[in-house]
């Protein structure tokens, strides 16, 4: 017997180098893609950045004592990726889950395909490719079986990581086999032999307990910010608190003077957009990270502010909302709005406003970077590290091979750390210390300043209703900054990409709708925030929807049904819609029975018409986003002085068949509490293009007190022959606007700017 | 290296064992235990008591080590979450929240357990209102809370939660 491979406590680098040495199943490299699309348009992981694998010989390895890795290539930050997707693995591989070790991919997309963790993607795009990855390793192992024992195929079979010969009973484990197995032939494409759904092992069941949960409760989960690197320095940078702004002069006389400052060193931005490039600045480094704060305290600069001093976020809006008043450049029109609305019974216009928002993830970004004969490695909490090695690569000017990109777990992500700029500072701060690792810490004051941040918005609806109150003409005005001038010099529309979230492909029975795009100029970092423009969208549309309700005198929810009309499929062509969330119109068309089936369940599931207490009252709301479909009930209680509180929010999500229930459940549950913290209170303003909010006390996020005391998920059931739908963002949209719904239900009070602030305070 | 000479030295008992760190008086707990000593369970998250991530416990009360200057811990006694399963009370709020999988990203887990278990250690059968208030200072930003109350009432449940 050989001794058993020890493949458990040594760092994923050690393991994944000394994988060609590991006689397991890893040994081979260079699966031929033969699987990919072929064919033109490309939609859903085809068409991501290197698409995705389902290579055996990639994501798993068998030691020969029996335990199985398992490489997840995606991001942690909450989600629950590092076990769903493994699952997926084990389960088709027969593998013991208690014998699985979860091992994370650097940033490497040809080799693990895309692992852009963002757009609620991972599961949708990777459960089909990590099904026939497992199935495919499970019968490389049966093969290696059957081969040992001379037997014909059809007579073994895998359970539990052992293969069973049935004729005889004889078993032999996964780690006896796998030396044999990593000889076998791959199974083409078309042998590959799924499991039917009733023989999944895990997938659809909530047996198994997170991986990262013990060490988690135990302090010894490792977050971007807990590298520890030997001789390693520590880094805060002085960043232009004036997007665009550029550094004039600065004395570091005293701060050379705090105790444990090393160094100070200048980080020169890139001119033109702000791209995922650094800001530049002035960065101090010490020994440990507070003696770089106080170092950093002790800075004197002098900056150059540049053009974006003058934002202002009153001034801002008033522009906005005169944009929003005024024609804008019509992205869809369905039949004849003007005509409609002014034959219509009655017209009803409303505007919404909502601010900028912060990430705020409760681990800034953070980032370590050495630099050694060439190479730089770095370690951080990544939602794109291939993205993080590319950039890395241009801006030292070598090859993306000469950079390894370590992905830690990410404490929150929320679409912040999809950008990689504090990777970048990382290692241009390590080559300016000749290579010495250096963590880049970004303090939360750094984090609020300087975010990628959630758009500002105004939105502007008008509508022509007949004589029963339903609308027979829609207008929206959308408004608002968009994230392509992050990567585009004066781009100033809204992308096919935020159009498609919720307000160009609103599937209503309305025959006159037109959807118009004033132009807005962004003068600060626009970025990806969970569920992104769903989120203005959704409250716009989902607030009017209620707001014309009451107009009709008509109960919400079934106003809500009848707009959504009978169940049909709409095709995105129908909607103008070519975004359609990256997928394909064949494959993911809107399913207006689906929309109203989450409505009817969580009304239903809420007690829909219960009598309320006074001062309580229901909201409801629904939107579509990432290809899943979303319905919330949300209850509020507004006391006298108009405090409020919420009771309990019944929240109805249909993503298709579910792979790991209760983290579907998790991820609805957090969706109703960031949904909450938007819309009472979050806000980030501008005031001489300086952020106005510095941390927790200004930028207020929902605390265990202001929490709804009760969430129930309702989980309508799928089938997994069927495409999936995203889980992670799509639980936010309706929050907004369901609130604000209730809270006119229970006051009468109509929420047409957010965040609710101190509006119902008597 | 420039400015060594106004570092003291500060003795500290961090989970029963003693440190003599170099260090201004003024460096807070937390960069202490995290950059200094190694301890990186106890998490950065805001600098000024504002959201507990940094919840440790100083001579059994929950402490934000953020804030608190090591000149300020000389003779006392630091449990950080690496040692809070050494206490019956915190070890059963660890097995609550495995066991009700109340983590998400679970940044801020540390911190929450940490009040949590003093929560628990003072109040064995602590109300929501209890529980509201002493939570209170602990953000979540995945939005745990409803699993966390939960998690706080198994454990209060269990029997070797009594101290």
């Amino acid at each position: 017997m050989n001794a058993p491979l020890i493949i458990t406590n040594v760092s994923r680098r050690t393991f994944l180098q000394g994988a060609s040495a590991v006689s397991g199943l890893v040994l081979a490299v260079g699966y031929a893609s033969a699987l990919h699309a072929t064919e033109a348009p490309k939609y859903g992981a085809d068409a991501m950045p290197h698409g995705w694998s389902d290579n055996p010989l990639v994501f798993v390895a068998i030691g020969e004592d029996g335990i199985v890795s398992i490489v997840c290539h995606r991001s942690e930050m909450g989600q629950g990726v590092r076990t769903g997707m493994p699952m997926i693995v084990a389960d088709e591989l027969e593998a013991d889950w208690a014998r699985v070790r979860v091992v994370q991919a650097p940033g490497d997309e040809a080799r693990y395909g895309n692992q852009d963790t963002d757009g609620s993607r991972s599961t949708r795009h990777f459960f089909m490719p990590m099904r026939r990855c497992g199935a495919a390793a499970r019968q490389m192992l049966e093969a290696a079986a059957a081969a040992r024992w001379q037997v014909p195929m059809g007579e073994v079979r895998a359970v539990n990581s052992e293969i069973v010969h049935s004729r005889t009973g004889r078993r032999l484990g996964y780690g006896a086999l796998a030396t044999v197995a990593a000889r076998m032939p791959l199974p083409a494409a078309i042998a590959i032999r799924l499991k039917e759904p009733s023989q999944f092992r895990y997938i659809g069941t909530d047996k198994l307990r997170l991986v990262d949960a013990p060490d988690i409760t135990v302090g010894k989960a490792q977050y971007g910010i807990d590298t520890r690197l030997p001789d390693m320095v520590y880094a805060v940078v002085a960043r232009p608190q004036v997007f665009g702004g550029r550094l004039k002069s600065f004395d570091d006389s005293a701060t050379l003077k705090v105790p444990g400052v090393l160094h100070v060193a200048r980080i020169d931005p890139i001119p033109g957009p702000a791209d995922f490039n650094p800001l530049g600045g002035v960065a101090v480094i010490a020994r440990n990270s507070w003696a770089a704060m106080q170092g950093r305290k002790a800075l004197r600069i002098s900056w150059n502010d540049g053009s974006n001093a003058s934002y202002d976020s009153p001034a801002y809006r008033a522009m906005l909302e005169s944009a929003a008043r005024k024609p804008g450049k019509v992205v869809r029109n369905d039949g004849n709005f003007s005509v409609a609305a002014a034959a219509a019974a009655k017209r009803i216009n409303a505007e919404y406003y909502l601010p900028h928002l912060a990430h705020a993830s409760m681990e800034p970004p953070v980032a370590t970077a050495r630099i050694t004969e060439g190479k730089c490695e770095v370690w951080g909490c990544f939602q794109s590290p291939q993205g993080v090695r590319d950039l890395i690569a241009k801006r030292l000017g070598i090859s993306s091979a000469n950079v390894t990109v370590h992905v830690t777990l990410l404490g929150g992500g929320f679409g912040r750390k999809s950008m990689g700029d504090f990777g970048v500072e990382a290692a241009l701060l390590s080559r300016a210390l000749g290579g010495r690792p250096v963590k880049v810490l970004w303090t939360r004051e750094d984090d609020l300043h300087h975010d990628y941040f959630h758009t500002v918005s105004v939105e502007h609806l008008e509508a022509g209703v007949d004589a029963t109150g339903h609308p027979v003409a829609w207008l929206h005005r959308t408004v608002a900054p968009s994230i392509d001038s992050t990567f585009i010099k004066n781009a100033t529309r809204e992308a096919s990409y935020e159009l498609g979230m919720g307000v160009i492909n609103v599937p209503f029975a309305v025959p006159n709708i037109r959807i118009e795009n004033p132009e807005a100029t962004a003068h600060t970092r626009i970025g990806w925030f969970r569920s992104v423009s769903n989120i203005p969208h959704a409250f716009a549309v989902q607030s009017f929807v209620a707001e014309l309700a009451a107009a009709a005198g008509r109960d919400p929810k079934d106003f809500l049904l009848e707009l959504i009309g009978p169940a049909r499929v709409v095709t995105p062509q129908m909607l103008s819609d070519t975004f359609n969330d990256g997928e394909s119109p064949e494959r993911y068309p809107v399913d207006t029975g689906r929309l109203r089936g989450v409505v009817e369940l969580a009304a239903k599931a809420a007690g829909w018409g219960r009598p309320q207490p006074k001062g309580h009252g229901l909201g409801i709301a629904a939107h579509y986003s990432f290809v899943s479909y979303v319905a919330a009930v949300v209850e509020v209680a507004v006391d006298a002085k108009g405090e409020l509180n919420i009771p309990r929010v019944d929240i109805a999500i249909d993503c298709g068949a579910t792979i790991y229930p209760d983290r579907v459940r998790a991820q609805m549950e957090g969706a109703c509490v960031m949904g909450v913290s938007a819309a009472l209170s979050g806000a980030i303003t501008f005031k001489a293009g300086r952020v106005q909010q510095n941390n927790f006390h200004h930028y207020e996020v929902v605390r265990m007190p202001m929490a709804p005391r009760e969430i129930r998920v309702h989980i309508i059931p799928g089938d997994y022959a069927k495409p999936l739908g995203g889980v992670g963002e799509p639980g936010v949209p309706p929050i907004l606007p369901a609130l604000c719904n209730a809270i006119f239900a229970a006051t009468g009070k109509r929420i047409r700017q957010l965040p609710v602030g101190d509006q119902l305070k008597i | 290296m420039r400015g060594q000479k106004e570092l003291t030295v500060t003795k500290l008992n961090i989970n029963g064992k003693s440190y003599e760190l170099d260090l201004p008086a003024e460096t807070p707990l937390l960069w202490a235990l995290r950059d200094e000593i190694g301890l990186t369970g106890t998490k950065f998250g805001c600098g000024m008591a504002l959201c507990g991530a940094c919840t440790v416990h100083v001579d059994g009360q929950p402490v934000r080590a953020c804030v608190t200057p090591i000149s300020a811990v000389v003779n006392k006694r630091v449990v950080t979450i690496e040692a809070i399963g050494a206490d019956k009370v915190g070890k059963a709020v660890q097995a609550a929240w495995t066991d009700l999988g109340v983590p998400q990203c679970g940044y801020c887990q540390a911190g929450q357990i940490m009040s949590a278990t003093a929560l628990l250690q003072q109040k064995p059968m602590p109300t929501d209102a209890d529980i509201d208030s002493a939570m209170a200072g602990n953000i979540c930003r995945c939005g745990t809370y409803g699993r966390i109350r939960a998690a706080i009432k198994q454990a209060a449940g269990e029997k070797g939660a009594a101290p």
